[in-house]
């Protein structure tokens, strides 16, 4: 059995199996920490930094941290609340995100944050790139006007031979995810399905299933992001 | 005391944040005893009569008009709401934004399919219509904007709390459910 190690989250013991990713244990502890490039079952790549936190007066992303004893770690502060909401912005002006014309707004975990960190504005300028709408797979639309680059569906989205359907192309800040024009033309209704609720945004879309929901009753309509964890009980 | 006096203006926008402000329902009789209006559509005042201490903007700016009528609001009130996605970031107006002006307006008037009368194939330039300007603006790209209430529209209650918040000079204290962009 793994060895158990004791670490404190904002001044919080906790104990966690050592090695367990530190999102994964704050969780298991029921605190929250924000994130947005992680999602549970594929491997984690750090990119976003919305996890930051600060471990023994560094900081570091905690989705790529393995816990070990006696880490001492600050999360929920204002000055790591206030980069994380940095962060949000900035994603929010760089890219497109229309909110009241989106068919992921209520279950989109960019739009979630910033919600959960009542951000009313952003403070950066808005730079309206222009971007293009790849509406030329029949099962999915791929909007580029919303992508945040996280790469969740590179590292989620894979037919039987393990090959990615989606994959980054050009470079710098003309840079895109775009979905493998053959490799796409295979992709099953289940596997469509998948990489939609994989983007924490939305930039891919199953064809024919936006606003289905009803607004009241989406993910984030009543209850904040990560608030499902901290109503948890620790798991120990 | 005198009752703090409210102007309200759409720019770039459809009324539907007007629409929100209405749906406080009956609240619309307390806000009447809380406050006077100035220039606004809600009274059809046209121009200002006196300086005013809340100034909501619905709308992004769009036009030379926009733009005018919200440095008039700046002069004139103390304090500017931002109220909406469009004052906001545009909004819907904002699309357009990356295409270049010429495009759309030749789609707008000459190429549409819904374009039928158009027989001497001309963009409107009367100089009495406002210029249509480069992109949609958010307003406090344009004025200092001191205050934000996000929503497609804004929620009644958001606009409500903010304002008697304003009024009383108390600290907005606003649940989760209120502040949405949709
Ligand atoms: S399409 Fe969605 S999942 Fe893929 S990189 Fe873009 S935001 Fe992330
Ligand atoms: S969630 Fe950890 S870096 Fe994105």
């Amino acid at each position: 059995m793994a060895k158990i190690v004791n670490f404190t989250i904002d001044g919080k013991d906790c104990i966690a199996e050592e090695g367990l990713y530190l999102v994964q244990a704050a969780k298991n502890n029921g605190v929250y920490i924000p994130t947005l490039c992680n999602y549970e079952g594929i491997k984690p790549k750090g990119s976003c930094r919305i996890c930051t936190v600060r471990i023994n007066g560094r900081l570091m992303t905690s989705c790529t941290t393995p816990i070990s004893d006696g880490m001492k770690i600050e999360s929920n502060t204002e000055e790591i609340n206030d980069l994380r909401k940095a962060i949000i912005e900035l994603l929010f002006v760089e890219g497109n995100h229309f909110c009241p014309a989106c068919e992921k707004s209520g279950n989109c975990e960019l739009q979630a944050l910033a919600y959960r960190f009542k951000i009313m504005v952003p403070r950066y300028p808005y730079t309206f790139p222009q971007r293009r709408v790849d509406a030329s797979n029949p099962k999915i639309i791929k909007e580029q006007n919303r992508c945040i680059m996280c790469k969740r569906c590179i590292r989620a989205i894979k037919d039987e031979q393990g090959r990615s359907l989606f994959a980054y192309k050009k470079r710098g800040h003309k840079s895109e995810v775009v979905l493998d024009p053959v490799l796409g033309l295979q992709m099953s209704d289940e596997l469509a399905r998948k990489a939609m609720a994989v983007c924490p945004v939305g930039s891919i879309l199953v064809r024919e299933q936006g606003f289905i929901q009803p607004i009241g009753t989406r993910k984030f309509d009543k209850k904040p992001i990560g608030s499902e964890i901290e109503m948890s009980q620790p798991t120990k | 005391m005198s009752k703090p006096v409210i102007a309200t203006t759409s720019l770039a926008g459809c009324f539907g944040c007007h629409m929100s402000i209405l749906d406080i329902d009956e609240k619309i009789l307390d806000l009447i005893e809380l406050v006077e209006f100035n220039k606004s559509p809600i009274d059809d005042i046209k121009h200002f009569t006196k300086q005013c201490d809340i100034g909501l903007i619905e709308g992004g700016c769009c036009n030379s008009e926009n733009i005018h009528v919200l440095r008039e609001f700046r002069e004139h009130c103390k304090i500017l709401v931002s109220v909406g996605e469009c004052a906001i970031m545009g909004g819907l107006p904002a699309f357009r934004n990356g295409i270049p002006v010429k495009e759309c307006l030749r789609e707008a008037y000459l190429l549409s399919p819904s374009v039928q009368a158009n027989h001497e194939y001309i963009i409107p330039n009367d100089e009495d219509i406002p210029m249509i300007l480069d992109k949609v603006y958010p307003c406090h790209e344009i004025v200092k904007i001191d205050y934000f209430l996000p929503g497609c529209p804004p929620r009644a209650e958001l606009i409500w709390e903010a304002l008697v918040a304003l009024i009383k000079n108390r600290p907005m204290d606003l649940p989760y459910e209120v502040i949405k962009f949709d």
